[in-house]
């Protein structure tokens, strides 16, 4: 029998409503009552000054394997959300090939397994080969495991066959994870366009690229009663749409990320692509929209939308550099500094974001909470330590991110899959 | 000549030439005075210099042009610098070696300057953090046209006497012109008033942020203009159709005789060219009294010699520590 002893935390369960300094008790993988005095666990941990809560969730990184080694492996990106706090993500199915059939969807869950890291569940691709033109096979998809349906960073342009894959996936009760964007708005673009697009001489693409693509959605939830969840929402027009949608009970939801809430379309004037991310960066209005939202309870979920790219990928020419930021283990301290620190959100609404809100999204019921007899995922934050961010240093094989050489403040310490500590941040005596 | 009266600055400090945003109006002036000092020095006889003897250019462009390319050669040799000649077609970049490792490869070679042409913008700030060498820009994709600009300003000064208080249109696809931008920092730094005129498609509403007006009527613009600035239609920059046809962008933007009648008597016609004839441009527009598109080639050697000339004397004040203003020997 393994039991693991947790002595002393904050403890932070937005499922059940605590925020107690206290014990938290492991018992063969399982959260437990917390035993009496004498009881000696075979491993205690003292979370004096921690923040105790249920293991973060990431519904949708990119893992890149198969297809795309040079840019991350499935071990490679699940390490990567160890060291961020992460105990479960949601893979997307944008691989070569793609997951759009059951026998992909085991290899990612096999592979997963083989890295023995955190918990991966499979999304499945809604269209054959991400085309956007036929379903992809969705009942055997979910006999393999996937919970969540997305074509990634691909949107299904053709609205009839966005039709027919909610009328589909509200059969089994799955949502639809889209990239709200209008292609040929976006085609070509390198930057939101405004000001700084003007200036610098780069494509540009309009916030309404995105609004036009999100009204269409909320649209056909409506028409067919299904689930369509928007991915990294970036506009304040999107946010309105969202919200009055939401007001009439339509079935959506919507996700944001880190860097989408902390920097805006200026940083583009170093011409830098670290900092070229799809949907765009966008002007300090939307970002305070984006803010707005994740208050008022708008938008439930905060996910990295992790894109890892080779440097030799990244480093060039800024219109044929790719999008995206390597982001599994920058999430944590930089919402913490964006929107804990900064007053915008309390610890147990930033803690639901992650934990919570993308559990419902993805359908896991026993994850997401420390109520006792769910799995134990459990991550223990350190909220103070101020530490540097080096790029270098990531599990993951990539290095994409903009945030390089920042200095922020607060880390997971411990992360906690199943019971077992699987990541543990080595913190000198002199950093606490 | 202004640059008499000019005060000079005591010393170019800038070691690459990336835009007109980040020059100052002295900046510029100091540019344009060195330009006319070269032209001077030709005019007297002295058409080769032995300014940068002993030192290499090297002329990278990853995107086709001749006259630009022509003309930094060329001025790069009349101050007897060493020239190296590289462009992208049939190069190693169809190897698949990345622009930065092309560049660093040549600049291994013993490169003091490099000017560079990309159809990327930004491509001259990239290639600025990773090489030691001065990067000038010849034209990054949409972005900046520096020295375009400059010889547009030089052309407009050498015939005005100044550029401060004139009326300049830029005229055409101001979207995907990286000389309207360049223009656009260069005139309004040093005090003329700018207008820019075209196809609602082809101008970023955007732009009136640099304190610039926006027009659709040729028309209207033109007994306000004492410059007109004809934009070539940039048919390889742009995605899918801008405007219906290029006889209904003639009929609305194209500058022909009968619009030159209506201009103002004094009306100076600049193009950067390679132009359009019977598009942007007629012929007689082209060819007649009030154009100034040859002086424009003319002024373009003299404005290149002054910026590898500038950037070679910040590289060595940079290098033997030289006190401000002090004459080079």
């Amino acid at each position: 029998m393994t039991t693991l002893l947790i002595r002393g935390g904050r403890i932070i369960d937005p499922a059940t409503g605590t925020d107690v300094v206290g014990d938290l008790f492991i018992r063969e993988g399982v959260i437990d009552h917390v035993p009496s005095e004498e009881f000696r666990a075979d491993r205690t941990i003292d979370a004096a000054g921690l923040i105790v809560c249920p293991g973060l969730i990431d519904a949708h990184v990119a893992l890149r394997e198969p297809g795309f080694d040079e840019d991350e492996t499935i071990q490679s990106g699940t390490a990567a959300a160890l060291a961020g706090g992460f105990t479960t993500i949601g893979a997307l199915p944008d691989t070569s090939p793609p997951v759009d059939n059951r026998a992909s969807a085991e290899f990612v869950t096999l592979q997963a397994e083989r890295a023995g890291n955190c918990q991966v569940v499979p999304l499945g691709a809604v269209t054959k080969r991400l085309a956007g033109e036929e379903l992809a096979e969705i009942g055997q998809l979910i006999d393999g495991g996937a919970v969540a349906f997305s074509d990634g960073k691909r949107a299904i342009a053709n609205s009839e066959v966005m039709r027919r894959a909610l009328q589909y996936t509200r059969m089994f009760e799955k949502p639809i994870l889209h990239h709200p964007q209008v292609p040929e708005l976006a085609q070509g673009g390198v930057m939101h366009e405004g000001h700084y697009s003007m200036l610098l001489g780069l494509r540009g693409i309009p916030a309404a690229a995105e609004e036009i693509m999100v009204r269409r959605d909320i649209a056909l939830a409506e028409h067919t009663g299904g689930h369509v969840h928007l991915m990294a929402i970036s506009s304040r027009g999107s946010i309105d749409e969202i919200r009055q949608a939401r007001e009439r009970g339509v079935h959506v939801t919507a996700d944001v990320t880190p860097h989408h809430l902390t920097l805006t379309d200026e940083s583009l004037q170093t011409y830098d692509a670290h900092y070229k991310v799809d949907p765009p960066l966008r002007p300090r209005d939307h970002v305070m929209a984006l803010i707005d939202a994740l208050k008022d309870d708008t938008i439930k979920l905060i996910s990295s939308d992790h894109q890892p790219h080779a440097s030799e990928k990244k480093v060039c020419e800024l219109d044929l550099a790719p999008c995206g930021i390597c982001g599994l283990e920058t999430l944590l301290p930089i919402c913490i500094g964006t929107l804990i620190r900064s007053g915008h959100l309390s610890w147990m609404q930033f803690i639901e974001k992650v934990t919570v809100g993308p559990a419902k999204l993805l359908g896991l019921t026993d994850r997401g909470t420390l109520a006792v007899g769910t799995v134990a995922d459990v991550t223990v934050i350190d909220p103070d330590v101020e530490w540097t961010i080096d790029a270098l240093q990531f599990q993951s094989m990539s290095r994409n991110t903009p945030f390089d050489g920042r200095t922020v403040q607060g880390r997971a310490r411990y992360t906690i899959v199943g019971g077992d500590v699987r990541y543990e941040c080595a913190v000198p005596a002199d950093a606490r | 000549m202004p640059s008499a009266d000019t005060p000079r600055p005591a010393h170019w400090t800038r070691r690459h030439l990336l835009g007109l945003q980040e020059l100052s109006p002295v900046e510029l002036t100091q540019i344009l005075d060195q330009a006319a000092e070269f032209k001077r020095l030709a005019a007297a006889g002295e058409q080769k210099l032995d300014s940068l003897s002993g030192t290499t250019v090297a002329n990278l462009f990853f995107e086709p042009s001749t006259r630009t390319r022509t003309s930094f050669s060329l001025a790069a040799k009349r101050l007897s610098a060493d020239t190296v000649d590289f462009t992208a077609s049939g190069s190693s970049l169809s190897k698949g070696e990345s622009f930065i490792d092309t560049a660093m490869t040549i600049e291994a070679m013993g490169v003091s300057q490099m000017v560079v042409r990309h159809s990327s913008a930004g491509a001259p700030q990239l290639l600025a953090r990773h090489v030691k060498c001065s990067v000038l820009n010849a034209g990054d994709g949409t972005h900046e046209h520096p020295t375009q600009a400059l010889l547009d300003l030089f052309t407009i000064r050498e015939n005005r006497g100044t550029i401060e208080g004139l009326t300049v249109a830029l005229v055409g696809d101001i979207l995907h012109s990286r000389v309207a931008r360049s223009n656009i920092w260069g005139l309004k730094k040093l005090g003329a008033r700018v207008i820019v005129c075209g196809p609602a498609t082809l101008i970023p509403p955007q732009i009136t942020e640099l304190g610039v007006e926006i027009r659709h009527n040729l028309d209207d613009v033109l007994e306000e203009a004492d410059c007109l600035n004809l934009l070539r239609v940039q048919f390889e920059r742009q995605r899918g159709a801008f405007f219906p046809s290029i006889s209904e962008y003639a009929h609305l933007f194209g500058m022909n005789g009968d619009r030159l009648r209506r201009a103002r008597k004094d009306v100076l016609i600049l193009a950067p060219g390679p132009i359009n004839r019977g598009v942007e441009i007629t012929p007689d527009v082209a060819d007649g009294r009030h154009s100034v598109i040859l002086n424009q080639v003319t002024n373009g050697l003299v404005i290149r010699m002054a910026c590898l000339y500038l950037l070679h004397r910040a590289q060595l004040e940079a290098s033997t520590g030289m006190a401000a203003g002090e004459k080079l020997p």
